[in-house]
């Protein structure tokens, strides 16, 4: 059997070659060759796990847009508020991927009466487009022409009448070209029902023209030849391609409960964020160097084992990030930059206590002692910042605190990185040093 | 080192900074960014390759277009637009009104810690106060480098103010600690335990200062701009909470005893 500190040794550095590994990008070159490095793909009887070991980046260093809508309740009998804005997000969420954007996030949330429906589109460069996909309501309504000959009159005027045939009568719609025209247009099939309606409705309008109207504009007025059964019909309006496609998209996703007001918009270019994360990379190498020859020059071999702790840190770190996942953004980056610069506390911390403590005691007592004094106002110290970054987390997503995605990712990496360098600051240090002690004992006998 | 009979020039740093600061913000005030304001921001890529940034209230797609539009024709070649940010007129003091409940929230949770930690209220309240001391600096140098570089109040900002109450508290922590140490196995003097803790801590909080301030001006000076002012406001915060730990919070620990023990006598 061995002894414990070795075993707890061989824990640690298990520990931190699998870490090491994670960390690792997708593939690299190592001496000129390109490694690949394998996915998480773990199954122990009914158990599997899964996961493809990436960093998930945040629209600041992937590009991207965040759009944030009002949802307009002003209509919506009080109660019935809360459903229609799920409606909302599951639409938006419909019509995203459908437009065939990966790895969007829809969130609603509620302020002081005011429901907002939050979009996160990574990578999306046309942002324009995006929110007239989003935000139109694509309220489809067909309505017959009444012709009214007010008394006194002898010119006819002609009112619309909606009829019970809408959007929601929808199975599908698809983008076509008109046969005669080119010109593209939109096929619709109807539900068996809304066929029936439809049947019903050309059979009084035989001779005239069926106004179709979305969002309360008639975009076509095709004039009625006979009567159609077979429940499909076609829309051309005067649309573009791209209008075409994206009525398309919204017709299949079905039309907005309420209306939707953008409020907010937040767009980086991609570029721009990969300069970011260029620059966070150096900012961080530089600054991880610095710290660990500042450990050096003021603890000697101490510092050493202070770096490798360092070392352990920042891969177990990046691991987490990737396992969890995190989206990591740029305050995110900032917040693990200052948990390098604390976590190094701990260790000097102890490094001072154990100046003293060696006076007056053997070394390994020394150490023993000083672990254990320090790890009080260690860890009384660090609860602090451990409240803090909770609630800037705010993880229950209370309405009342923040929860914008800069400070939020601020907050994770701080508090992954303070609860972190109280388990390498203390346990790995810890036992290193045993070790390393109880090896210069061994020579010296 | 008799650290603390040089306590009238601790009270002349920290009055100086603290009346310089307030007095900034009186007659310049802030900087407020978009976050709380509303408005917005747009950032564009000259074709030299450098970045051109625009302020603006809310703006709408044709303005944009124009602002484009006369970008591209007074550099005659193509501008990129980098960054576009739009909050609403209403979102900004939504935000703000967030942020406030967030610093409510866990500025009463620290002190509620601090006041457990303690059980004791000379300890607690110069532990709160000296926080207070590094709040107001931070908030009170962002008034002067407002007026000067344009530092700008936002949402990270307030995280920065935050984080720094939590560190403040945490480096004062240590110091006390000492303090409250020794008192278990001494009866000497306050003021003079209160010299041995500052000493025997003093290297460890510069050392731990220099470790913070090094990744921190990494950030600065190659981090980019985005999370500039938020790296800054973070270095002034930790600056600001070494010093204060041992010379604000301590040098107000000896002197309410003292003057505790002379209104008793």
């Amino acid at each position: 059997m061995l002894a414990t500190p070795v075993r707890k040794f061989i824990f640690i550095v298990i520990l931190t070659l699998m870490a090491t590994l994670i960390s690792l990008p997708q593939s690299f070159y190592l001496f000129g060759k390109k490694v690949n490095r394998p996915n998480i793909d773990v199954k122990i009887g009914n158990i599997s796990f899964k996961r493809d070991i990436k960093m998930h980046l945040g629209l600041d260093l992937a590009g991207g847009s965040q759009l944030t809508f009002e949802a307009d309740m002003s209509k919506v009998p009080a109660g019935g508020q809360a459903d229609a804005l799920t409606g909302v997000r599951n639409i938006i969420e419909n019509r995203v991927n459908l437009f065939g954007i990966s790895e969007t996030t829809v969130q609603t949330s509620n302020f002081e009466g005011k429901d907002r429906i939050i979009v996160e589109l990574p990578g999306v460069s046309d942002t324009v487009s995006a929110i007239e996909l989003i935000g139109k309501t694509a309220q489809l309504s067909f309505a017959e022409i009444q012709e009214i000959t007010p008394e006194g009159e002898s010119t006819p005027s002609a009112t619309l009448v909606p009829t019970d045939l809408t959007g929601a009568d929808l199975q599908s719609a698809q983008v076509l070209f008109d046969r005669n025209t080119g010109s593209p247009a939109i096929s619709i099939q109807f539900t068996e029902e809304g066929g029936k309606k439809f049947a019903d409705i050309t059979s009084r309008n035989v001779g005239r023209e069926l106004p179709i109207i979305l969002d309360n504009q008639i975009i076509s007025a095709p004039t009625v030849q006979e009567q159609i059964t077979g429940g499909s019909a076609q829309i051309s309006g005067k649309f573009t391609v791209d209008e075409a496609k994206q009525l398309s998209i919204q017709l299949n996703a079905g039309a907005l409960p309420v209306p939707v007001n953008l409020i907010e918009q937040k767009t980086v270019e991609a570029t721009l964020g990969a300069m970011s994360v260029k620059q966070s990379i150096l900012a961080g190498a530089v600054g991880l160097v610095m710290v660990g020859i500042f450990m050096i020059v003021s603890y000697g071999t101490l510092g050493i084992v202070a770096d490798i702790g360092l070392f352990i840190f920042s891969v177990i770190s990046l691991a987490l990030y990737k396992l969890i996942p995190i989206t990591l953004t740029l305050p995110g980056i900032a917040g693990f930059m200052l948990s390098i610069g604390m976590a190094v506390d701990s260790n000097i911390l102890i490094f001072e206590r154990f100046k003293e403590e060696k006076l007056i005691r053997n070394i390994p007592d020394a150490l023993e002692v000083s672990f254990g004094r320090a790890w009080d106002s260690i860890r009384d110290a660090n609860v602090a910042t451990i409240i803090t970054s909770l609630i800037l987390m705010n993880p229950m997503d209370w309405d009342f605190l923040p929860s914008s995605g800069p400070v939020r990712g601020f907050a994770i990496t701080l508090l992954i990185g303070v609860v972190l360098s109280l388990f390498t600051g203390i346990y790995v240090s810890r036992n290193l040093l045993r070790l390393f002690i109880k090896e210069r004992k061994g020579k010296k006998k | 080192m008799k650290w603390m009979r040089y306590r009238w020039l601790y009270l002349l740093i920290s009055g100086t900074l603290l009346i310089s600061g307030i007095f900034s913000m009186i007659k310049w005030g802030f900087q407020v960014g978009i976050d709380f304001t509303g408005g917005s921001l747009l950032e564009y890529r000259l074709p030299d390759g450098s970045i051109k940034t625009f302020k603006e209230k809310s703006i709408d797609q044709s303005q944009k277009d124009e602002i484009k539009a006369n970008l591209e024709n007074e550099t005659g070649g193509e501008v990129t637009e980098i960054r576009f940010e739009n909050i609403g007129p209403t979102v900004g003091p939504e935000t703000l009104k967030r942020t406030i409940y967030a610093l409510i929230i866990s500025t009463s949770a620290i002190l509620l810690w601090v006041a457990y930690q303690f059980k004791n209220v000379k300890f607690g309240v110069s532990a709160t106060l000296a926080t207070l001391h590094d709040s107001l600096i931070l908030i009170g140098s962002f008034s002067i480098l407002g007026h000067f570089f344009g530092a700008e109040l936002d949402f990270l900002f307030v995280t920065a103010l935050l984080t720094i109450l939590s560190f403040s508290v945490h480096d004062t922590i240590v110091v006390f600690d000492r303090i409250r140490e020794m008192r278990k196995t001494n009866y000497g003097e306050l003021s003079e335990m209160a010299d041995s803790a500052v000493t025997e801590t003093m290297v460890r909080s510069i050392n731990n200062s220099f470790t913070i301030i090094f990744m921190l001006l990494a950030l600065i000076l190659l981090g980019g701009d985005t999370i500039k002012w938020f790296a800054v406001a973070l270095l002034i915060g930790t600056i600001s909470g070494t010093y204060s730990s041992p010379f604000v919070a301590v040098s107000l620990l000896v002197t309410w005893d003292e003057l505790s023990k002379r209104i008793k006598k």
